[in-house]
């Protein structure tokens, strides 16, 4: 047979902001209400800042928000949005609590309409907080037996030490010793409509649907204090943490990075160097450990962002025999792309790529749901997309191999590894220092 | 009053290639992206007994270079222009996919001909990849709690036939016994441009997509679809009750699964049962979570949803309605499997409540419509749909579908989930029990 040849790319169509509108309500609540009509569904986020608050309260409260309110039961709640076709759901982190949902894009109102109920009357039922305590509890105790679970809460705690972010999930103790009271004192302090933003995304017109969300959401009212996190402690390089997991059959392998936001002009360079590094499948080292030897079947890295700092993070689940294998190429492809330029054609497959998967992103009612949502919380908007893909656009050789060196080289890093320290504590150690744990337990 | 259950119109071509291939074209212009999908009618169902786990192993082959590709090179360059990949084997087809900015069409569609062409099958590929594959089930099943549960450890309790009832994901020693004339023997007979469907949704012209199809496609072999086999099995006339300990998991859980009637052959009947599962198990106000985890709190959580891999309509006969549940300490398996038996008499008996069909059918298409906004998702659906029912166009009709089963098929859906016909699983938590008795396994 003879040979083919692979077709050209043809022109990058480019990057289009759809149709957005932007207005603050006087009580504080900005809404911004974006245009995406391929189905007629509409995608809402509810963006509140939660930093500094308790983590097993607000843990708990996100349990039981649409647990009832002075007129409506839980079930009541869920019947009225499930015939708009809808749903909603919450979640927090340290930065925020995030309202979730969908529906019908002709129920819209109605679904702002029970959102506003909720927001200004949440009953916290004492029945309801005790039926939702008792199953956060029982998911805490599925989640520390899970390795990736497990590995996370040893990382955090590695990188973050005394900052908010070092713990994320409370324990069982402390999910039990919240009080109802509790749940209703902080959402009068924390969910109020000063510096929230509600998001709006599908088939709807954008200016007319600013009107719609002042009718339900204009007269939720109340000043929270702003509460803003001190910057995350740099990363303090030491020895490798290993958290003994026995009879593990993986090793989960942990590698945090400093980073810098999305803002720094750094950047755009340094999403492209991981990229190469370990950021997609063509990278090098999935190349190298997944489809050359074998060791692993997910590896990934990748930029994560929070309002109070930055990380790279990598990861990658081991068989235990080959754990410390898995971490000399690691390390060496780390320390490959901190100390050497990367090949032209390697930096523009990753440039395509981040170009491409941006229009990706934006391609979907919830993918720009969750851009939008996203971006609120660093003081950006969508046309930060058109200003980081022109960066992507010109980031040259020189400008990735200086933020692989700055930012990449395992010297500046934090190893964690989860698993069973009697197979794999001595070769670890052969590589470099160890300090052994029990896995977290609670 | 009840709320309109809206339509989509994507335009669907529908055309077939002189040696077999069976295509659909649905342009979208509402994003500058594509979605891909070549969907191949072979499963887990179909693997050869001895090679548990061979169609999965196989998918993971087809992208380790082809005709003119090296291995990585179909990566790079899915990657290189701007988009992503993934492939998956089910019980009944195996899909390869992209989706990326559309203008990566022409080159997607060289990379699909190439292997549809044939995959380089080589020693040292099937070898690596045995080893991911392996790594693959140890992070998904053998390293975590309630691993494979229920869709790999339920089967083989509801089923006696090897196909139906095997472990798909496989055992170690039948993925370390693959060999390649395994894998090219597999690749003739099942991945035929005849048993295959190519579907391309998204930002392009159809005349030019067209052409480019043909181009790429037109001089693959032709070869027929293999006789697919009838994988009917009688239903259970006693209850099937296993229960196994896993040594990971801190909670009892159950899994319980009835049969439904065959999705291609009666649709009426399995769709009445998909909405079922919904009225049974979707939020706050369904029948079962409202019982059992709001009332009574005899459980943590429950879910309902057909077929073990809960793709209602990426799957054929024989399929079962599949109900799970994790208990809290203590739980008890059997006041569960009751209390889902007395709620599923009530609402055979009594029917349902005003409204409650009609919201229930509104928030499972707006699901379904939100997952078709993604140009990926529509391209892969319609591709199975094309498959398995000869007709991708079925996707602007399934809202309408769901929204016309009516009160009387839920409730002879929900009188025919009767304890005799049920197969049952419990998991017996394991976890912090062989550290406390000094066992060592």
């Amino acid at each position: 047979m003879t040979a083919l040849t692979l077709p050209d790319l043809g022109p990058l169509k480019p990057l289009t902001i759809p149709d957005t509108a932007e207005r603050t309500l006087p009580n504080g609540l900005t809404v911004i209400a974006v245009r995406r009509s391929a189905v007629p569904l509409v995608e809402v986020r509810l963006r509140l800042p939660f930093a500094g608050t308790p983590l097993a309260t607000s843990t708990l409260l996100t349990n039981t928000l649409f647990s009832g309110t002075s007129t409506l039961s839980t079930v009541d709640i869920a019947a009225e949005l499930q015939a708009v076709g809808g749903g909603l759901g919450a979640g927090s982190d340290p930065d925020r609590l995030m309202i979730s949902g969908n529906a019908l894009a002709s129920g819209l109102g109605r679904l702002l309409e029970i959102l506003s109920q909720v927001l200004t009357d949440a009953a916290y039922p004492t029945n309801e907080v005790d039926t939702e305590q008792s199953r956060l509890i029982d998911r805490i105790q599925i989640a520390l037996t899970q390795p990736a679970h497990l590995a996370r809460v040893a990382l955090l705690k590695r990188m973050y030490g005394q900052h908010p972010y070092a713990v994320q999930l409370p324990t069982v103790a402390q999910v039990q010793a919240v009080e109802r009271d509790q749940l209703l004192g902080l959402h009068q302090q924390r969910l109020l409509p000063q510096g929230a933003h509600l998001i709006l995304v599908g088939d709807i017109d954008p200016e007319g649907v600013l009107a719609t969300a002042e009718r339900w959401l204009g007269g939720w009212s109340g000043d929270a204090e702003p509460v803003q996190l001190d910057p995350t402690p740099p990363l303090e390089p030491g020895p490798l943490l290993l958290a003994d997991r026995p009879d593990s059959v993986q090793s989960s392998l942990r590698l945090a990075l400093p980073a810098v936001g999305r803002k720094h002009p750094d950047h755009a360079a340094l999403q492209l160097a991981n990229l190469v590094f370990g950021g997609y499948f063509s990278s090098r080292w999935v190349e190298n450990i997944r489809e050359d030897k074998g060791y692993t079947y997910g590896p990934h890295s990748i930029v994560d962002h929070s309002i109070a700092g930055s990380a790279v993070l990598v990861n990658a689940e081991v068989a235990t025999e080959v754990t410390a294998p898995a971490l000399v190429e690691t390390l060496y492809e780390l320390g490959r792309i901190a100390t050497r330029p990367v090949e032209p054609a390697e930096l523009e497959q990753a440039r395509q790529y981040a170009l491409g998967t941006l229009q990706l992103g934006m391609s979907t009612q919830s993918g720009l749901a969750g851009l939008v949502s996203t971006y609120v919380g660093y003081d950006l908007r969508l046309d930060f997309l058109a200003e980081h893909s022109a960066r992507l656009a010109s980031a040259t050789v020189d400008d990735v191999a200086t933020v692989a060196e700055r930012y990449l080289g395992p010297a500046k890093g934090v190893v964690v590894v989860l698993g069973d320290a009697k197979k794999v504590q001595d070769s670890l150690a052969a590589i470099m220092p160890v300090t052994v744990e029990p896995a977290p337990q609670e | 009053m009840a709320i309109e259950i809206p339509r989509t119109h994507y335009p669907v071509e529908r055309f077939t290639l002189p040696n077999g291939l069976r295509v659909v074209l649905a342009p979208d212009a509402s994003a500058p992206v594509i979605g891909v999908a070549v969907v191949y009618d072979v499963g887990i169902r179909s693997e050869p007994e001895g090679r548990t786990g061979f169609a999965h192993l196989f998918e993971h082959l087809m992208f380790q270079g082809s005709a003119n590709l090296e291995k990585l090179a179909h990566f790079r360059h899915v990657q290189g222009a701007g988009g992503t990949f993934n492939g998956s084997t089910h019980l009944d087809y195996t899909d390869y996919f992209e989706t990326l900015p559309g203008s990566a069409l022409e080159r997607t569609l060289f990379l699909e001909a190439d292997r549809m062409r044939g995959p380089r099958l080589t020693e040292e590929n099937l070898r690596n990849q045995v080893d991911v594959v392996k790594e693959e089930i140890r992070v998904n099943v053998l390293n975590r709690p309630y691993g494979g549960f229920p869709w790999l450890k339920l089967p083989p309790v509801m089923f006696d036939t090897f196909p139906n009832a095997h472990d798909g994901y496989g055992s170690f020693v039948d993925l370390e016994s693959a060999t390649v004339a395994d894998a090219a023997d597999f690749f003739h007979k099942y991945y035929a441009c005849g048993n295959a469907v190519l579907s391309v949704a998204g930002d392009i012209d159809v005349d030019e997509a067209r052409a480019l199809i043909e181009k790429h496609f037109g001089d693959v072999e032709a070869r027929p679809a293999p006789d697919r086999p009838d994988f009917d099995e009688p239903d259970l006339t006693a209850e099937r009750r296993e229960e196994y300990t896993d040594r990971l998991a801190p909670l009892p859980a159950v899994a319980a699964a009835w049969r439904v009637p065959d999705p291609i052959g009666d649709l009426p009947g399995y769709l009445a049962n998909v909405v079922l599962a919904e009225v049974l198990t979707d939020g706050d106000a369904s029948r079962l979570v409202e019982r059992l985890v709001l009332k009574d709190r005899s459980v943590t959580s429950v879910g309902g949803y057909i077929g073990f891999m809960g793709e209602p309509f990426e799957v054929r006969d024989p399929t079962a309605f599949v109900l799970q549940s994790h208990l809290p300490p203590g739980g008890q398996v059997d006041r569960v499997l009751a209390t889902v038996d007395e709620e599923l008499d009530r609402l055979a008996h009594g029917g349902l409540a005003a409204g409650e069909l009609a919201r229930t059918q509104a928030r499972m298409v707006a699901h379904l419509l939100r997952e078709n906004d993604a140009a990926l998702n529509r391209a892969l659906r319609m591709a199975v749909l094309e498959e398995q029912r000869g007709d991708a166009s079925i996707l602007n009709d399934l809202p309408h579908m769901i929204g016309s089963v009516t009160e009387e098929q839920v409730v002879a859906a929900a009188a025919a989930l009767r304890p005799h016909r049920r197969a049952a699983l419990e998991v017996i938590p394991g976890a912090g029990r062989a550290a406390a008795e000094g066992a060592d396994q």
